[in-house]
């Protein structure tokens, strides 16, 4: 940094711009992202209706006869969705609460970089992990399991996302004044009730938000269905069978190299869009409620 | 005092107590569980060795290679791009609603599933640029995708940055480029190298959106050029882990290990700039 | 005074949005003398040094009127390139503000970036400077230390001299003895003295007694106005205005 010389205005201008081209990036990617998705799904609805790929309940593209019914993707990914909260919402929580109200700051210490490598791991090494440990186990307590399965998937997802339900929520929950506490505790009450009736309450907001960021990552997630939960499109309640979830369903035809233009290869585009607009509404959301909550306090 | 609400105090301590283990327990399991099933496997001439349809001749080479040349690409192309966009944002921007916009584009291209920068990285490099299924196009979109995670850092990074370095600059007639460049930019340089450096941690675990680009290709040979075709490390352990016969799980555990490794290499160094970044701050 | 006048401030008003903060200042400051600006916290002292070298400026939402004559120019002109008035106007801060470098560094930073590049002359600018700053003979032997390394006033004499390093024609202080001790302060307030006899000194103070020590002039502000300003000896002694008055008997501030 020693090259000092003196700088011309125009060089000044010329920067300026430059820096601004290298901002403007993430706008462009915005829009790319977007253009790619509805070029590749409009060229698709040209050829399925798109009343079709909204209510259908079957979603053959590889098989004759084809059908185009997303419900199947959709339900797929809603019920490894919410495998994966009824795992993290509890876990999380409970770890938020431990942190924030009871855990002494060196407990704390050690808990919390636990948590943030968790998040660090790569998933394909959680779908590794459900496929080979989790999934064996289930077949254990309930030989009816296949080996491709819902729930394993979930189980493992749920697992995932926990750190991101505690690590926001106990910031949430640490947000709540502590004068708050204190006129709970000055009331004479025990840690269990300032916790789950002053504190939770108060970061109420805040939490939900946690959850729906959480639920978001879990939507768009896509190795550990793709590796643990099969690729068979099915509307069932039963999560001891397999299913395929929209992000399954992308990498599945990914890989398969179908060729590019084909109507199969242009599924991807459709279910990425939906994919997209879920997600996005989600995040909407969860940023909504978090940006509440901190206007708060 | 009602005696049972001492038990519900202690019962919610040692609910929480278990659901915090339960969740440290994940971690412990899944590691022990990667570690056992792989390291049997993982030796030099598992390293060494090109994929192979017997699994004990099957090896990582090609997956690694593979994950350098991505990664090192992609930090080349985005580093420089998130720094210059970090800068601009916070010591040029002026406060309007473009530069809003921008920050909402960021925020919102932060919360995109890491499978559609793998569509977008296929319409767009592979096809519309004709890069086709190669390395160049696999690390554009890789640079896309943490764009929003290394900005945001350095962003985090250049605040932290004394106001009262860059008005001692301005007095003395420094202009916003050399301010920028001589004062904050080497003030903030640790900050923002930790935060690459995670993000690219990021880009080697990315499986999704690389298997859209790379495609299930057997590639027998190591890359040579960022034009041919490639597999990286994450894809390889995917490979390997939907073959149904078992010996495959192992290679894959054994990718796991190395593919962790690695990752804990890199973090390594973040934490160690980190370190000596704050010593020398007092 | 007329002759020598070196800045002639006129109708100024500086605006940070809604918030008017200086009001219709006008006063001509001499040239090679110092001149201390009092007044309350809050009554627009630092502001009115940062519109002398258009330091303002970098703060969003502000804006000035009215016009600064220095040396017959108009910085607030168009055509004044404010790189090169901030090279004619140094400034030193409340806290000391050396950067995260060497010594070294600190004082050849501007001469740097003005485009001075030979390692001799450097040499030399920092040398020179860091006498004039009356630190050479503490820092001789360890220039390539870092400048957070050295006690606070220290710190502050290093920024005077990063100020006279591109040879200023006034220099601004802005209360630059209040993060430092007494025996620090002693060793700044002399060395303002003596910088009083190549270059044109304003200094913002709160500490009267200080006001009172290193001044010829003294300017008065209360609440964005100018209320009174004359000859040192004159406000202390003789104080015209009853504010005034009130402020240097410790009434007020």
């Amino acid at each position: 940094m020693e090259s000092c010389t003196n700088v011309p205005r125009a060089q000044e201008w010329i920067i300026e711009k430059l820096l601004f081209l290298c901002a403007l990036i993430s706008v462009f990617t915005m829009f790319a992202i977007l253009a790619m998705l509805l070029f590749g799904a409009i060229s698709f609805f040209q050829e399925v209706s798109i009343i079709e790929f909204f209510t259908g309940t079957k979603w053959t593209p590889l098989f004759k006869p084809q059908h185009f019914g997303i419900l199947p993707l959709l339900w797929g990914t809603l019920l490894v969705t919410i495998i994966a909260l009824g795992v993290a919402v509890p876990l999380g929580l409970g770890s938020a609460i431990l942190l924030s109200e009871y855990a002494p700051e060196q407990v704390r210490k050690i808990i919390k970089p636990v948590l943030e490598i968790m998040v660090g791991i790569p998933t394909v090494v959680y779908g590794y992990f459900a496929l080979t440990f989790v999934t064996p186990i289930l077949q254990v307590v309930f030989p009816e399991t296949s080996v491709f399965n819902a729930l394993s998937a979930g189980i493992v997802m749920g697992i995932m996302i926990t750190p991101m339900v505690s690590s926001l929520s106990e910031d949430a929950m640490l947000a709540v004044p502590q004068s708050l506490r204190e006129a709970a505790y000055g009331l004479g009450a025990r840690k269990h009730e300032v916790a789950l009736r002053v504190v939770l309450p108060s970061a109420f907001s805040g939490v939900v938000a946690s959850i729906i960021l959480a639920m978001s990552r879990a939507i768009g997630e896509t190795m550990i269905v793709s590796i643990a939960a099969g690729s068979t499109p099915k509307l069932t309640l039963n999560p001891l069978e397999g299913i395929q979830t929209m992000t399954a369903y992308i990498t599945q035809i990914s890989l398969g190299e179908a060729p590019f233009g084909s109507l199969e290869y242009r599924t991807i585009f459709s279910v990425g869009l939906t994919l997209f607009l879920i997600v996005f509404a989600v995040n909407l959301i969860g940023h909504w409620m978090a940006r509440r909550y901190w206007r708060q306090y | 005092m009602i005696p049972g609400r001492k038990v519900k105090e202690h019962a919610l301590f040692i609910i929480c107590s278990i659901a915090t283990l339960l969740s440290i327990a994940g971690l412990i399991i899944l590691l022990l569980d990667a570690f056992a099933d792989g390291l049997p496997w993982l030796d030099f001439q598992f390293l060494n060795s090109l994929p192979s349809h017997y699994p004990d001749k099957a090896g990582i080479k090609a997956a690694l290679i593979g994950s350098v040349w991505i990664v090192g690409l992609t930090a080349l192309f985005s580093f420089p791009i998130g720094v210059a966009a970090a800068l601009y944002l916070e010591e040029y921007a002026p406060r309007n609603w473009f530069t809003s916009f921008i920050n909402v584009n960021i925020a919102n291209l932060a919360g995109v599933p890491s499978i559609v920068y793998g569509l977008l990285g296929i319409g767009l490099f592979v096809e519309s640029l004709t890069l086709g299924r190669s390395i160049l196009a696999g690390a554009l979109t890789m640079t896309l995708l943490i764009l929003p995670i290394i900005i945001v850092a350095s962003r985090e990074a250049i605040r932290s940055v004394p106001k009262a370095y860059r008005e001692g600059a301005y007095a003395l007639g420094a202009t916003r480029w050399q301010v920028t460049r001589e004062i904050v930019l080497p003030s903030a340089l640790p900050g923002i190298l930790t935060g690459t450096i995670l993000a690219l941690s990021r880009a080697i675990g990315e499986a999704a959106p690389m298997i859209t680009i790379a495609a299930l290709a057997y590639i027998n040979f190591v890359p040579t050029s960022p034009f041919d075709r490639f597999t990286v490390m994450p894809i390889q352990i995917y490979n390997w882990v939907s073959n149904p016969i078992r010996e495959f799980h192992h290679l894959a555990a054994a990718g796991i290990i190395v593919l962790l490794g690695v990752l804990l290499s890199m973090n390594s160094i973040a934490i160690y700039i980190r370190y000596r970044y704050q010593k020398r701050v007092r | 005074m007329i002759g020598n006048v070196k800045i002639d401030v006129r109708d100024l008003n500086v605006w940070f949005g809604q918030n008017h903060v200086l009001k219709d200042i006008t006063l001509k400051i001499k040239r090679n003398t110092v001149t201390a600006v009092m007044g309350p916290s809050g009554c627009g002292k630092t502001t009115f040094i940062r519109a002398l070298n258009r330091m303002n400026e970098l703060i969003e939402g502000s804006r000035t009127t009215g016009e600064i004559y220095i040396d017959g120019k108009n910085i607030y002109d168009k055509e004044t390139d404010v790189y090169e008035l901030r090279k004619k106007v140094g400034m030193v801060f409340q806290k000391p503000n050396p950067f995260p470098k060497s010594i070294f560094d600190n004082i050849a930073f501007a001469p740097r970036i003005h485009g001075i590049t030979d390692p001799k002359t450097l040499q030399e600018i920092v040398e020179r400077s860091l006498k004039e700053a009356a630190l050479w003979n503490e820092v001789k032997d360890r220039l390539k230390d870092s400048a957070l390394d050295l006690s606070g006033g220290q710190q502050q004499r290093l920024c005077i001299a990063r100020a006279l390093a591109i040879k200023p024609e006034i220099l601004l202080l802005d209360e630059p003895c209040s993060a430092l001790d007494p025996s620090a302060t002693a060793k700044v307030e002399t060395l303002i003295r003596k910088l009083a006899e190549n270059y044109t000194v304003i200094i913002v103070t709160h500490n009267m007694q200080q006001a009172a020590r290193v001044s010829d002039y003294a300017a008065f502000l209360y609440a964005g106005k100018l209320i009174e300003y004359g000859g040192t000896r004159q406000i202390f002694e003789n104080p015209q205005n009853v504010l005034t008055e009130k402020y240097i008997t410790g009434k007020f501030g």
